[in-house]
């Protein structure tokens, strides 16, 4: 029989804030263990946390970038359980009342756009990491990411196939960089997925039994987990059946998901209005002057450049993958204003030694400035598009301005006709043979004749006012 | 009966807690009572009222993000069962 897969997206991002949510620990990352622990976040008795203001600020900002709509009145939660990466026995979340619901993201699929829901948004701590021992029947447990503050955002059940799911993941995750509320580093775990996964029969309506995957932590994993059960399911159900609902985890090694045993027994949360914590009440007024800090989206600013800078699409995705590219870009295209040079240097030859050098665009030791100035240096003649390339790797490892490259190296391009038009005839006059061959007909030899010159000039020969001295020559 | 044996210990069982049989009757007596009381509590005409979550009406407690001074990891791990010197040892439990 003919599915079609159902998936729906739970992501966890850590908020890039200094502090944890409720106490003032540090949130840095690689940390010695429980050395960013205080008796707040260790659950101590008789303690009481106090809510992070830049925590809701920073959740505000997703819920407008994703459409959402914010409530007003915000109350915390107790989810309790039992597990060591939790000192207090409950985690405090969000239950009834998160602070957003009801958004959306825009999915660009080849060619059409396609909205994918958010059902909701809401704020909580992160919970402390185990280390489990290989041969001993213990595990250590480090405090330092409990109280990291989280937003969990749910996606409604739009996504039809392990791509769509994969390039939600990026939109997303590229909203949340742009923001600059979370790094983003998957394999930190600053940016984690769970996926809802389920088939039905092509053409129905009720969505089947789903299962819950867990353990991805790459865009690639994602793709394949959801690829492997989408499969799996299949087997299942064309074997006649019934796929069991239940949480299974990613096996990287094996390319296969299997099923977390001994979880049997239903989790009962039982959430309460946490007593300690009192509720966050969001105003109109703060919402609008977040929403006016916020900066222009990705998909934005895409839109804006194809119109703005006439770029082709593929090129306004690839110059928007990240806000310092993009201002990057930005900049050498207004100050040549020559923006197809600009990308294309940009595209090419900046972004092939970025990742030649696995610098990120922060470390770019050319400047916006220098790059647009050597575009202007190519414009006004003063150097050959072929040298450029020559002055670009000069600029790469000295970080020099191209004005001085030029004149250090004497890399100044020959325009003078009269200098030009004796190394023609040098080059006439030392391939004779040739000479004869095109006049006999052989027009391919062309390209010949401006190779030597371009050879005896070290390449600084104007290209155009050789072509236009040497068809002078060659025709006479 | 408002709340019958089975239901106690269930939540019991959640918090990891356990019960004698006279503590179980006594338990299941005394919620029964709580849960009759809030049947009184329930007649009482709360229409046009929103829930609340909190008694007092105090919102927005907020701290600035600023970093304070962590405790010292031998303070943290210092009334831990077991510690290896830089983590809490807790038996191995796999979810």
């Amino acid at each position: 029989m003919e599915y079609e897969p159902v998936i729906g997206l739970e992501v966890h991002a850590q908020l890039l804030t200094k502090t944890k949510i409720f106490c003032g620990c540090s949130t840095r990352f690689g940390a010695e263990p429980n050395s960013h622990t205080c008796p707040v976040c260790l659950g101590m008795p008789g303690v009481l946390p106090v809510l992070n203001k830049k925590v809701v600020e920073y959740a505000i900002k997703m819920a407008l970038a994703t459409n959402c709509t914010i409530n007003s009145s915000n109350v915390w939660a107790r989810k309790n359980y039992f597990y060591p990466d939790l000192p207090k026995g409950y985690q405090i979340s969000q239950y009834d009342q998160p602070l957003a619901e009801h958004g959306y993201i825009s999915l660009e699929l080849g060619g059409s756009t396609k909205r994918i829901g958010i059902t909701r948004i809401h704020m909580e701590e992160d919970a402390g990491k185990l280390i489990h021992d290989e041969i001993n029947p213990v595990s250590y447990v480090d405090y330092n990411r409990t109280g990291v503050p989280l937003i969990e955002i749910v996606s409604e059940p739009d996504m039809r196939s392990p791509e769509e799911g994969a390039e939600y993941l990026r939109r997303l995750h590229e909203i949340l960089v742009y923001l600059e509320i979370c790094d983003g580093n998957m394999e930190e775990g600053s940016f984690r997925c769970d996926a809802n996964v389920s088939l039905r029969p092509k053409g129905e309506d009720i969505f089947g039994t789903r299962t819950e995957l867990k353990n991805m932590n790459s865009f690639r994993n994602v793709q394949r987990a959801l690829e492997y059960e989408i499969k799996r399911q299949q087997y299942v159900l064309d074997n006649g059946d019934a796929v069991v609902q239940e949480t299974r985890l990613w096996n990287d090694s094996q390319g296969m998901t299997h099923s977390m045993r001994g979880k049997e027994e239903a989790h009962d949360y039982r959430y309460f209005p946490d007593p300690d914590l009192v509720p966050v009440v969001i105003s109109g007024d703060w919402i609008e002057e977040i929403r006016g800090s916020l900066p222009e989206l990705p998909l934005e600013k895409r839109e804006r450049f194809i119109k703005k800078y006439g770029i082709p699409p593929y090129d306004a995705g690839v110059l928007t993958a990240s806000r310092a590219l993009a201002d990057f870009f930005e900049t050498v295209a207004i100050k040549s204003g020559r923006p197809k040079l600009a990308s294309n240097w940009v595209m090419g030859d900046l972004l092939g030694h970025l990742n030649e050098d696995k610098l990120l665009m922060e470390e770019c030791p050319i400047r916006a400035q220098a790059l647009s100035d050597m575009i202007g240096l190519i414009e006004n003649g003063t150097i050959s598009g072929k040298i450029a390339k020559d002055v670009f790797e000069e600029m790469w490892r000295s970080a020099k301005d191209p004005k001085e490259i030029i004149e250090e190296k004497g890399l100044v391009q020959i325009t003078d006709s009269s200098a030009l038009e004796a190394v023609i005839d040098q080059v006439l006059k030392h391939n004779s043979s040739q000479l004869e061959d095109y006049r006999k007909g052989k027009d391919k030899l062309f390209g010949f004749f401006v190779g030597q010159v371009m050879k005896a000039t070290k390449g600084k020969a104007n290209p155009k006012i050789v072509n236009e001295i040497l068809q002078k020559k060659l025709s006479k | 009966m408002k709340i019958t044996k089975d239901e106690i210990a269930y939540v019991a069982h959640l918090a990891r807690l356990d019960f004698t049989e006279s503590e179980y009757e006594k338990f299941t007596s005394q919620l029964n009572d709580i849960l009759l009381y809030m049947d009184i509590l329930n007649k009482v005409d709360t229409k046009g009222l929103e829930p609340m979550s909190h008694a007092t009406p105090l919102h927005n407690a907020f701290r600035d993000d600023v970093e304070m001074k962590s405790l010292p990891v031998e303070a943290s791990l210092a009334n831990a069962p077991d510690d290896n010197g830089d983590s809490f040892i807790v038996p191995k439990v796999i979810e």
